[in-house]
């Protein structure tokens, strides 16, 4: 059975009590997109600036638990800076991160995500043990996607 | 009361014997669902291992025991809450929420006139809110609110102007988050000095404190039987005779009707026609066994029991958490029930339910279906414990000892 240890990791414990790149940016330039989760009344808004092809600048508001928390400063320093290809890519990871569990319980092998290439963003795999708390992990990220669609839809 | 042994009661609960990682469970969601006692599961397996038959019309022998479960499930219920005539007002629904549904769009849309008023309050379940909006967007009714004050009261200062025009007024007996248990008999004594009824919201108070329909003054309540040790699948609405009545049927199909031809049907009288279909046998079976398992405790001996554990809860965490708990509802027993909202400084209550688990202790975290009280008092969840028969000090102290934890982990 799943224990504490495997969820409140402490890098988890560590971006949720010092969130990188919290607060906002001036809207426009930046775009400016809110999240919602509705099952716990979790909210986040997502400031993005993207620049010739490289999300320059990201900076996040909101309020929620360690996970939802955590989750986003994780997402933020993992995306910031990157070119929009970079970042595409580690969204893909991130939701294959939180579908292993499905994979798993399908009989299929769980090494569809190459944990050495996550970097700290490897702390969230125990969330997908706690199905309950996988909204509160993906919030940021479903924001974050919702923001890159407006500036550039695919 | 004396007599009242909670260890005898917990072990009535088939439930209470799992073991959750490591711990003994400790139940405190009661509000959310009750757990059932062993005789409402030999009640529920005893109709389909003897007489799983459908009610009425049929003349077999099975088919005849289970109409008189089912029919008597509805006079048990009737007699628990003080119906004068059960076998005329009770209807069985799906639970509380269908049983709003039920009203609001059977009494609510064939009584009410554009620009009537409804009368709810601030600390309303969503269950007791929606479905008025839903009226109001078809037929342009008007919805007014009693506030709550800073004491998580209701705030009936301004009562007088709210009810001009009301038709009905709609509260709850007791708040699913607050725990605050409301002044119901001066709310049915003030609705029909101007000719509103009342309606009340008795899923919460219905498990833990006597129901009287009459004493009350209510012209209706709603409630539902997983909150009361028994089965979930099944709701009750309750309303007067004379007002039920003139109600409209509410789903249509088998069972619903006197008649039915190529050109129409007619209703069938009575609360059947306001059950569509086949009814939810086995349920009532297991409700009826609640009932009696509710009264055999006694309803005082369980507010008694319950009062004490939520003394005992709100003074351990004056002690122990002063200045790091706010709790959202009353801070003394006077006028509240078993149901305590925490909101925890620095730990949020999807991470504070998330170490109580590990401690095998079950509370829940979330905005318990009201956010505009929520937004009243500027949270957007709370953890929130809430009591029932078979809860005991033991549970305080795993939730004692989990909170601490939680707070050294978070704080
Ligand atoms: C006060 C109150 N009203 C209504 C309901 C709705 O009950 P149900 O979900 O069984 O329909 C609940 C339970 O969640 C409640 O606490």
């Amino acid at each position: 059975m799943a224990g504490m240890e495997d969820l409140y990791k402490e890098i988890i414990m560590d971006h949720y009590r010092s969130p990188r790149n919290r607060g906002e940016l001036l809207s426009p330039p930046a775009t400016r997109t809110e999240g919602f989760n509705p099952l716990c009344g979790d909210e986040i808004v997502v400031y993005l600036i993207v620049d010739d092809g490289v999300l320059t600048d990201i900076k996040m508001t909101g309020q929620g638990c360690s996970i939802s928390q955590a989750s986003a400063s994780l997402m933020s320093a993992a995306v910031k800076g990157k070119p929009l290809s970079d970042v595409r890519e580690r969204i893909d990871t991130f939701k294959a991160l939180m579908t292993v569990h499905e994979a798993a319980l399908d009989g299929e092998a769980s090494d569809a995500v190459d944990l050495r290439r996550l970097g700290e963003l490897a702390a969230l795999q125990g969330v997908v043990k706690f199905p309950v708390r996988i909204k509160c992990a993906t919030l940021a990220w479903n924001t974050l996607i919702q923001g890159l669609e407006e500036i550039s839809p695919t | 009361m004396s007599g009242y042994d909670p260890a005898l009661v917990r072990a009535d609960f088939p439930l209470l014997g799992r073991v959750i990682h490591d711990h003994p469970i400790a139940y405190l969601d009661s509000g959310a669902t009750s757990i059932s006692p062993a005789s409402v599961i030999t009640a529920m397996s005893h109709y389909y291992e003897n007489s799983h038959a459908n009610v009425h019309r049929a003349v077999y022998v099975t088919a005849e025991e289970a109409t008189a479960t089912y029919e008597g499930a509805r006079r048990r219920v009737g007699r628990f809450i003080g119906a004068p005539h059960p076998d005329e007002e009770v209807v069985f629904t799906k639970n509380a929420t269908e049983a709003f549904n039920l009203f609001v769009k059977s009494w609510g849309a064939s009584q009410l006139r554009p620009g009537d008023v409804v009368v709810l309050s601030e600390m309303e379940h969503h269950a007791n809110i929606v479905p008025w909006f839903q009226l109001r967007d078809q037929i342009g009714i008007e919805i007014r609110f009693i506030p709550v004050s800073d004491d998580f009261r209701l705030d009936l200062s301004g009562l007088d102007e709210l009810l001009v025009g009301a038709k009905v007024v709609s509260v709850t007996g007791m708040s699913n988050v607050l725990g605050t248990i409301n002044p119901v008999r001066e709310l049915a004594d003030r609705a029909h000095a101007v000719g509103a009824i009342l309606v009340v919201d008795a899923a919460q108070s219905v498990a833990h404190s006597v129901t009287n329909v009459v004493e009350m003054g209510a012209d209706a309540i709603m409630f539902s039987a997983h909150k009361m040790l028994g089965p979930t699948g099944l709701g009750v609405l309750w309303v007067r005779r004379e007002i039920l009545s003139a109600m409209p049927p509410f789903l249509g199909g088998g069972g619903m009707i006197a008649d039915v031809t190529l050109e129409g049907f007619t209703a069938a009288s009575g609360v059947t026609r306001f059950e569509a279909g086949t009814p939810p046998i086995a349920e009532a079976a297991g409700l009826s066994a609640a009932v009696d398992y509710l009264e055999k405790l006694g309803m005082a001996a369980i507010a008694d029991h319950e009062a004490q554990l939520t003394g005992h809860t709100l003074e351990r965490l004056a002690t122990e958490f002063a200045g790091r708990v706010r709790i959202l509802g009353p801070s003394t027993l006077e006028k509240r029930g078993g149901v305590i909202s925490l909101d925890v400084e620095g730990v949020h209550p999807h991470d504070l339910a998330q170490v109580l688990d590990q401690f095998g202790v079950c509370v829940r975290p979330g905005h318990h279906c009201a956010k505009p009280l929520m937004r009243r008092f500027g949270v957007v969840a709370t953890a929130r414990v809430s009591f029932g028969p078979y809860s005991t000090l033991g549970d305080l102290d795993a939730l004692f000892d989990g909170l601490h934890h939680a707070v050294g982990v978070f704080g």
